[in-house]
């Protein structure tokens, strides 16, 4: 490994060092506050490598490991949420009782996991990338030892978990076996020099979608995801709606540019036929819920299934659009995510989660700043202008548009119009006056750090949502 | 700049009654109407300040906003923008003046919402770029849906739901037609823009054309609104607090009104042409029906709000006639029922605000318990039912001339409505102010900041009727310059 090579992936060797420094602290000194500033330290020195790195091109870090601009930009995208559910789980666990530390080691260990799997170019680390951070979070989902409703997600996520890998490993195995190729670039090799369609590679590559298809909890692999997100603490709610997503599915695009997956029409349309169902049965469920995590569960079924509009248009259209709308849209999703189970973080209480509406009654005048802040993220899901949602938004249709993907785009709009009715009914029963709805027994403490990063994240939202066009050149010149 | 500051004024008035209600909860109001007093200078002045007389356009503001995409801060302004922002100004006191009272809870929060409704419309009647006029567009939805799931009756939170769903679903159309528009002119030339004035000749082929103009079209005409996406409009006005409601009614519904005008015939001027039977049906289909269900309502705001629908068919008849008489007609009427409907709103609003009810079965007899507000409820009565001198008979009577070059038998379907509307309108008055008094306690008549607005509005509608030239001549060379962009109407009139 040279001197470029160690200067590109240092980042990642970062977290993984950061991890064993938390596991070592622990290990001499029990300590929440303590251990969480250590992994956020951890987090920032690795940021701070990251920018370090910044100016390289791309770098190839052994067979396995592609560094790039992209690459990068997605990891630091990572890392920041990952400080930002550090900063929820302080506040949220601070005041329990138990051992909590080993949750921030967890965090990390999945946040190497998702870093390894942005910048892979290989199967093998496609793989090891996706366990690393599917076995952080099986952990991670059943931390809160004391409810069953935790443990019951845990499991339930391990076993789905568990099929959905053994049908990646399958497609790669199958494609494995017509090409003769574990990386990216080999596969396109290979399928360039074919002519004739292949039955094998195709029936590999919808294995893998299907795989793949259970992380980003598509329609029909979606099963486990209200259950997983009513279940685990808000804050890993918020690391699994954000991080893990997200990390999928920039290796879902890169797999399809780098290894010519867009040739197989077929695969599209399989994509095709899951977005329409993820858009359609995300929000009609999305309707029927009264618990507010449930009802952002299936709401991000609904918005993953619009993200694949745009990475549908990659098999007609430039992929420097497809890449900047997929980015411009993730980045816009993270913000509002973290923001919204960052409210929900720091309404719950060690007796329960603020999941029931109630919760929400009258908070407009109880804690205006909270509810304010509640208010844009929901806005922000919904697609309206003055938030970075409606700008990402305007990013699919472009892309969906430039595709002629009419039919799909029908299909977001029709979602979104069903969207608005359950986002907008939260922002209603916050809007109630508080006679109605009042119940002193459970209002939460005040999370510092928290509301901190909450403030932050607005901002962010309403700044990229008025004055997207830094955010767009940053992201423009990626790929 | 003056263009940027119109919409600034309020951005910031609604920032500071927001916060200013630490203070005093009477601060908001005060803060409200300063915002809205400067709004009136600024106006005023860059309508006075104009010395260029050649160009249809005023003032012209034009600023780099997101360069990916080529999306401009363009903001302009020409005769119809002028009249329709003084519209707006005016009706913004006419809702602060109504709220004055009404409003108890949360003030700082009611005027915010207020101010930011306005200059989003503001935006939307100054915006040039077609996606800075889509973001006002939706600036402005959300906070009415606030004034009206916060503030307003017994049914706000479905009738708010309702409002926002219809209007957000609608302009996600227009946003796919806008966004594929900028593609095909990407296509054209190899750049992005979003600039009015460079899609405003994109070559369009005729199936493409016609789909796009449908975004449009169906975007506007849920705003207008007109039958068949008219059902939100009913709810919304019933629910919404007389503030809330004077807005609605006197100004956003000129908004769909506005694009039809500005976008949908100039950007589309073969479709549209194509369409133009269809959607003067459509408008003579509305003038009659809502007149006519109108009439079948109990509940005096819901009435009001039918008779809207009536009146916004015949903006879009007007529009899609498409010559200068019938234009000149649809401004008219905007601008008339701009004033007769905040009226009339205000009206049921403060019966509402004295007797707690809006059913007419209820009312009866106030022409001896309430003489002043009796009286200015006779007088938009008979403003609403068009009679002579007044802005509305005028609107009306130009678009039906106009429309009659166009399709004689829409046109004397249209006419109808003449018999229509006195029935409605006198049903009003014989409901609510003639008969026995019902209540057996003593009722407040208007005090003297209501008759102020009231007389305002009364002027401004005897003005609008009586000496229209002023208004007829500041909006011609805009529709002038509109209707030559798009000269569909050429032939039929030869």
């Amino acid at each position: 490994m040279n001197s470029s090579q160690l200067i590109a992936f240092l980042p990642v060797i970062c977290i993984a060092a950061a991890a064993v420094v938390v596991m070592l602290t622990i290990a001499v000194r029990r300590h929440f506050t303590l251990t969480c500033l250590m992994a956020g330290l951890g987090l920032l020195v690795s940021l701070l490598a990251l920018a370090m790195a910044g100016r390289q091109g791309p770098v190839q870090v052994t067979p396995l490991i592609r560094v790039d601009a992209y690459g990068r930009f997605v990891m630091a995208l990572l890392l920041a949420a990952g400080l930002a559910v550090i900063a929820f789980c302080y506040d949220y666990f601070k005041n329990r009782e138990g051992e909590n530390e080993e949750l921030l080691f967890l965090i990390l260990a999945a946040l190497l996991g998702a870093s390894v799997l942005v910048t892979s170019c290989h199967f093998a680390t496609f793989f090891i990338g996706l366990e690393t951070l599917s076995v952080s979070l099986f952990v991670l989902v059943g931390y809160v030892l004391g409810q069953s409703g935790s443990l019951e997600a845990a499991v339930k996520y391990l076993v789905l978990s568990g099929v959905s890998s053994a049908f990646l490993l399958m497609g790669m195995a199958l494609i494995y076996a017509q090409c003769g190729q574990l990386n990216f670039s080999g596969i396109e090799q290979y399928l360039a020099s074919q002519e004739l369609f292949n039955g094998m590679v195709l029936t590999g590559i919808v294995f893998i979608v299907a795989g793949v298809g259970f992380k980003l909890s598509l329609v029909p692999f979606h099963l486990w995801t209200p259950d997983v997100y009513e279940g685990a603490p808000a804050p890993v709610t918020a690391f699994i709606a954000t991080v893990s997503k997200g990390a999928v599915f920039i290796l879902l695009l890169r797999f399809f540019l780098s290894s010519g997956g867009y040739f197989y029409g077929p695969a599209l349309t399989v994509f095709s036929v899951m977005a329409v169902a993820s858009i359609l049965v995300g929000n009609v469920l999305a309707l029927l819920q009264n618990n507010v995590k449930r009802m952002l569960a299936y709401s991000s079924i609904a918005h993953m299934g619009y993200l694949l509009i745009a990475f549908i248009a990659g098999g007609r259209i430039a992929p420097n659009l497809v890449v900047e709308s997929v980015t411009f849209y993730l980045v816009a999703y993270f913000m509002t995510t973290l923001g919204a189970f960052g409210v929900v973080s720091i309404l719950s209480t060690p007796q329960a989660e603020a999941v029931a509406l109630s919760f929400y009654h009258g908070l407009f005048w109880r804690r205006p700043g909270l509810a304010a802040i509640f208010t844009f993220m929901l806005l922000s899901l919904a697609g309206i202008p003055l938030t970075a949602g409606f700008i990402g938004k305007f990013y699919i249709f472009a892309a969906g548009a430039d595709g002629r993907l009419w039919g799909l785009l029908l299909m977001l709009i029709i979602g979104s119009g069903l969207g608005l009715y359950y986002y907008l009914r939260l922002i209603v029963v916050m809007s109630m006056s508080q006679e109605t709805g009042i119940d002193a027994g459970h209002e939460a403490a005040f999370g510092r750090v928290s509301s901190v990063i909450l403030a932050v994240l607005t901002v962010l939202l309403v700044w990229f949502g008025i004055y997207p066009g830094y955010l767009m050149s940053l992201i423009q010149g990626l790929y | 700049m003056m263009l940027l500051a119109l919409v600034a004024v309020l951005f910031l008035g609604g920032l500071a009654a927001l916060i200013s209600e630490r203070w005093s909860p009477a601060t908001p109001r005060w803060i409200a109407l300063a915002a809205l007093a400067l709004e009136f200078v600024l106006v005023l002045l860059q309508y006075l300040l104009t010395t260029d007389q050649s160009s249809a356009w005023i003032a012209d503001l034009k600023r780099p906003w997101i360069a990916r995409f080529g999306i401009g801060f363009h903001l302009a302004m020409d005769g119809l923008s002028l009249a329709l922002v003084m519209l707006t100004v005016v009706l913004g006191f006419m809702a602060v003046s109504c709220s004055w009272t009404e409003i108890k809870q949360r003030p700082g929060f009611f005027y915010f919402n207020l101010l930011m409704c306005l200059a989003g419309t503001v935006g939307v009647f100054l915006a040039l770029d077609l996606f800075l006029f889509f973001f006002s567009w939706e600036v402005m939805i959300i906070p009415m849906y606030f004034l009206i799931s916060i503030w307003g009756h017994e049914d706000r939170t479905a009738a708010a739901i309702k409002f926002v769903i219809f209007t957000q679903v609608s302009g996600l159309l227009m946003l796919l037609a806008i966004v594929m528009l900028a593609l095909i002119y990407h296509g054209d030339t190899g750049v992005y823009s979003f600039d009015y004035f460079d899609l405003l000749g994109t070559r369009l082929d005729a199936d493409t054309a016609f789909w796009l103009m449908l975004g449009f079209f169906v975007a506007f005409t849920v705003k207008l609104p007109s039958v068949p996406f008219h059902t939100w409009l009913p709810d919304a006005h019933t629910q919404a607090p007389t503030g809330g409601s004077v807005i609605l009614a006197g100004v956003m519904l000129k908004t769909g009104a506005y694009g039809l005008l500005r976008f949908v015939i100039p950007l589309f001027p073969e479709a549209a042409h194509q369409f133009a039977p269809v959607a003067m049906a459509l408008g003579a289909v509305s003038v009659l029906y809502a007149a006519m269900m109108a009439f079948a309502q109990s509940d005096l705001k819901r009435l009001i709000a039918y008779t809207s629908v009536s009146h916004m068919g015949f903006v879009l008849l007007g529009v899609f006639a498409w010559n200068l008489l019938a234009l000149q007609g649809a401004v008219m009427t905007m601008l008339a029922h701009g004033i007769s409907a905040a009226a009339l709103f205000m009206i049921a609003g403060a019966l509402q605000e004295r007797l707690h009810t809006r059913e007419m079965g209820n009312m009866g007899g106030f022409w001896t318990a309430m003489p002043r507000l009796s009286a200015v409820a006779l007088f938009f009565a008979i403003a609403s039912l068009g009679l002579p001198g007044l802005g509305n008979f005028l609107g009306e009577f130009l678009v039906l001339l106009g429309a009659f070059k166009v399709s004689m038998a829409l046109t004397a379907l249209a006419a109808l409505v003449m018999i229509l509307s006195p029935i409605y309108a006198l049903f009003i008055i014989q409901k609510a102010f003639h008969g026995p008094l019902r209540q057996p306690y003593p009722i407040a008549d208007f005090g003297y900041r209501d008759m102020a607005a009231m007389g305002l509005l009364v002027i401004a509608s005897v003005w609008l009727g009586l000496h229209p030239h002023l208004v007829l001549s500041e909006t011609e060379p805009s529709l002038q310059t509109l209707q030559s962009s798009a000269a569909m109407e050429s032939t039929d009139e030869q």
